[in-house]
């Protein structure tokens, strides 16, 4: 018995030590839902490991989680999709420098029998306005996410008041909003790259597309080193400079679902 | 075919994918190491507790059981609180790590493993206290000799342990972040490929957890009852 | 009577059983007074048998002997410094959930007994009660038969100066019944003071060598054997000697 006992206890040590055994470099991105879910990090991550070394580690959130893990010093790197949040963040302080990546767009989702004819819409806001004047079922992340935001500002353009027995409130990522509105039959707005990745479909089709204010900007940020000195700045400048390098901008244009391209390199 | 989870998750199993495969590794170590901890601290727990008579036993023995159905994503606030760079424990530089997968679930687990013992160790107390007493044994004597003598009953507890370890998500999500490759385990993988609509894909993982729990349950259940019969 | 082998005797032991007085020793629970007030000495050679009616205390007396209980009033007082050693066994023996040497060697580790002796002791013990083949027996397997001789070499390998039992044959047939009263005066042989408890009249008779009788909590009479059996003094002990049914 005392053996087994022993055995035992060997074995949890081990376990233990062999759970740190990341010895590499590292850093910590905290970074969009959107991106994890297409794929795109799977893609260039291997890339940018092979070139520079450096382990990068994704927890991929929503774009307001994802601030406010880099405001607590909780990550390294920053890569989301709200323009202004990121503008009011380094003008806060939090961060010293922001940079345009890429840019994908978002597209309308909706039932393929279309109630509230967003098809015949000719711009976002004409679209929005549909769907609340049919009183489409119309599922909203409702989780402070660069999406949802985004979103958020559409209603408003096109003059919409919000009301409950229509517009649903997931509180929920990208992936899941999909499979809840697939599942009610509602529309739903989504960034291109999450819908084209996307499996479970069922009803529902690409509705809306090409609107300028569509347009969905990706950013990368460096944090504040007085702020957080605590985190690997040297490391994630290096993760950002590629990024925006020639190498960083031809592996994003690189991936591609089912052949079409999702993400745009504009970092100039 | 492709679409059917059974069909996906046999293939799963049979390709030995190594991503598949570090990530069942990481499941099966995070939890047990979380189970294993919570044991060495919960069973003597709940055995002083069953053994003590003190100002606020009651208290805390209500709190122990109600602690059984903390919610996890509350148990990975917590510990996400605690380990963030602007907590109390950020210096330690566990967050978005295993460690911090296995301390939220040493949370989760740990109120289980001492509620169910102390239950167990009471009852067994009832009937050997005279002997004990007899024998001249101290409190702190009692113990071992009843966690020994619960052995059957407190493997049944350590698998309710390992049960809700295994399943849970919210915590190792929030403090784990999973991160592919690091902080990835089954039922993390499971929400993103359901994020992702491959329905198929997260329920054939969903099956390869599930065998993987049975078959540990299965294990434990055997060695039971062989020294069972062995040691009565 | 039943044949006595002479065990090895440890005469210093023999001479100098423990004396065991209650000095106006009562019990009361929730207010309720379930025994005593009762003084007595119990300073013979004995075995000292514990007789009444169910009910009637016997073994509460026990347990406030032993000192599994406190009393509400009075005290427990033995002659030597201090308590003595004691074993005590059970109706129903309390066996641990493992192998019926194991049961010993843990009674022993307990009485910090040293590891080496631990397994020598034990397998004395149980070759004296005629369980050696089955030591590796789950404790809780063994027939009551056997688990009450374990629980009487558990007490053996301990060595009590006094060893109490209650009512330890009642659940048992007749082989075992006199198994166990032959161990009983092995124990007795060996120089240790014998507190029993019994409701059967045979057996008090094969056994005692006085006799303390309690009824209705109190205790009635504390004569030798012969006087009891012969001529009890009580109301309570001649009705319970006569077989009639006493409350």
């Amino acid at each position: 018995m005392k053996k087994t006992l022993n055995l035992v206890l060997a074995s949890i040590v081990v376990m233990g030590l062999s759970l740190n055994t990341h010895a590499r470099d590292y850093i910590i991105l905290a970074s969009t839902t959107s991106t994890e879910n297409s794929g795109l990090f799977e893609s260039i991550l291997p890339k940018f490991e092979e070139v520079a070394g450096i382990e990068v580690r994704v927890v991929a959130v929503g774009t307001g989680q994802a601030f406010e893990l880099a405001r607590r010093g909780d990550a390294d790197s920053l890569l989301v999709h709200d323009t202004a949040g990121e503008q009011r963040f380094v003008e806060n302080g939090y961060a010293t420098e922001r940079t345009d990546v890429m840019y994908n767009d978002f597209v309308l989702i909706g039932p393929t029998n279309d109630p509230a004819s967003v098809r015949e819409a000719k711009t976002a806001a004409e679209a929005f306005a549909s769907i609340a004047k049919a009183k489409a079922a119309f599922a909203s992340r409702g989780d402070d996410s660069g999406t949802n935001r985004a979103e958020l500002r559409l209603w408003e353009s096109a003059g919409v008041e919000l009301v409950r027995d229509w517009y649903r409130e997931l509180g929920s990522g990208m992936g899941p909003t999909l499979n809840t509105a697939a599942a009610m039959d509602a529309y739903v707005m989504s960034d291109r790259a999450t819908w084209v990745a996307f499996g479970n479909r069922q009803n529902l089709t690409l509705l809306f597309e090409g609107d300028d204010v569509l347009f969905n900007q990706y950013g990368s940020l460096l944090l504040s080193e007085q702020r957080y000195p605590h985190l690997k700045h040297e490391l994630a400048r290096q993760w950002h400079s590629w990024l925006i390098s020639e190498d960083g901008q031809q592996a994003i244009a690189d991936f591609k679902v089912n052949g079409q391209q999702l993400f745009f390199p504009n970092a100039n | 075919m492709e679409n059917n989870a059974f069909y996906v998750a046999l293939s799963l199993l049979l390709s030995l994918d190594s991503s598949l495969i570090q990530i069942v590794v990481l499941s099966l170590q995070v939890s047990l190491m979380a189970v294993s901890i919570a044991a060495v601290l919960g069973f003597p727990l709940g055995a002083a507790v069953a053994l003590w008579q003190f100002p606020g036993r009651g208290g805390v023995i209500v709190i122990l059981n109600a602690l059984m159905g903390l919610p996890p994503v509350v148990a990975g606030l917590m510990v996400y609180l605690l380990l963030s760079r602007a907590g109390p424990l950020g210096e330690w530089g566990l967050l978005f790590t295993p460690g911090a997968m296995v301390i939220a679930q040493v949370i989760l687990v740990l109120p289980i493993l001492a509620a169910l013992s102390r239950q167990k160790v009471e009852e067994m107390l009832g009937e050997y206290r005279e002997q004990f007493v007899s024998l001249g044994m101290s409190r702190s004597r009692m113990m071992p000799t009843l966690l020994w003598d619960a052995r059957f009953a407190l493997l049944t507890v350590l698998l309710a342990g390992f049960g809700r370890a295994s399943a849970e998500v919210g915590a190792v999500m929030m403090v784990g972040g999973n991160i592919d490759g690091v902080t990835r385990v089954m039922t993390t993988a499971i929400v993103l490929e359901t994020g992702k609509g491959n329905l198929p894909l997260a329920l054939g993982l969903g099956i390869v957890l599930l065998t993987l729990v049975m078959l540990i349950n299965a294990g434990a259940y055997m060695i039971g009852e062989l020294s069972r019969r062995r040691t009565g | 009577m039943t044949s006595l082998h002479t065990p090895c005797l440890d005469t210093s032991v023999l001479l100098t059983p423990p004396a065991l007085s209650f000095h106006g020793v009562s019990f009361s629970h929730d207010e309720k007074l379930l025994l005593g007030p009762c003084s007595f000495t119990l300073d013979g050679i004995g075995p000292t048998l514990v007789m009444g009616p169910n009910g009637a205390g016997k073994s509460l007396l026990l347990r406030l002997a032993h000192g599994l209980l406190s009393p509400t009033q009075g005290r427990v007082v033995w002659s030597n410094e201090g308590a003595p050693r004691q074993a005590m066994v059970f109706q129903q023996p309390v066996l641990l959930r493992r192998s019926a040497l194991a049961n010993l060697t843990h009674a022993l580790a307990v009485n910090n007994v040293s590891r080496g002796q631990r397994v020598k002791l034990a397998h004395e013990a149980l070759d004296r009660f005629g369980l050696s083949a089955c030591r590796h027996t789950p404790a809780r397997v063994l027939s009551g038969g056997q688990q009450q001789r374990l629980a009487l070499a558990r007490a053996w390998a301990l060595s009590p100066q006094v060893l109490f039992l209650d009512e330890p044959t009642s659940a048992l047939d007749p082989a075992a019944i006199k198994a166990v009263e032959a161990a009983v005066l092995d124990f007795h042989l060996r120089g240790t003071r014998i507190v029993m408890t019994t409701h059967d009249l045979h057996q008090a008779r094969r056994l005692a060598g006085d006799v303390l009788f309690l009824s209705g909590g109190k205790v009635r009479e504390h004569t030798p054997a012969q006087a009891f059996f012969n001529s009890p003094v009580s109301r309570e002990a001649q009705a319970f000697v006569a077989g009639e049914l006493v409350e």
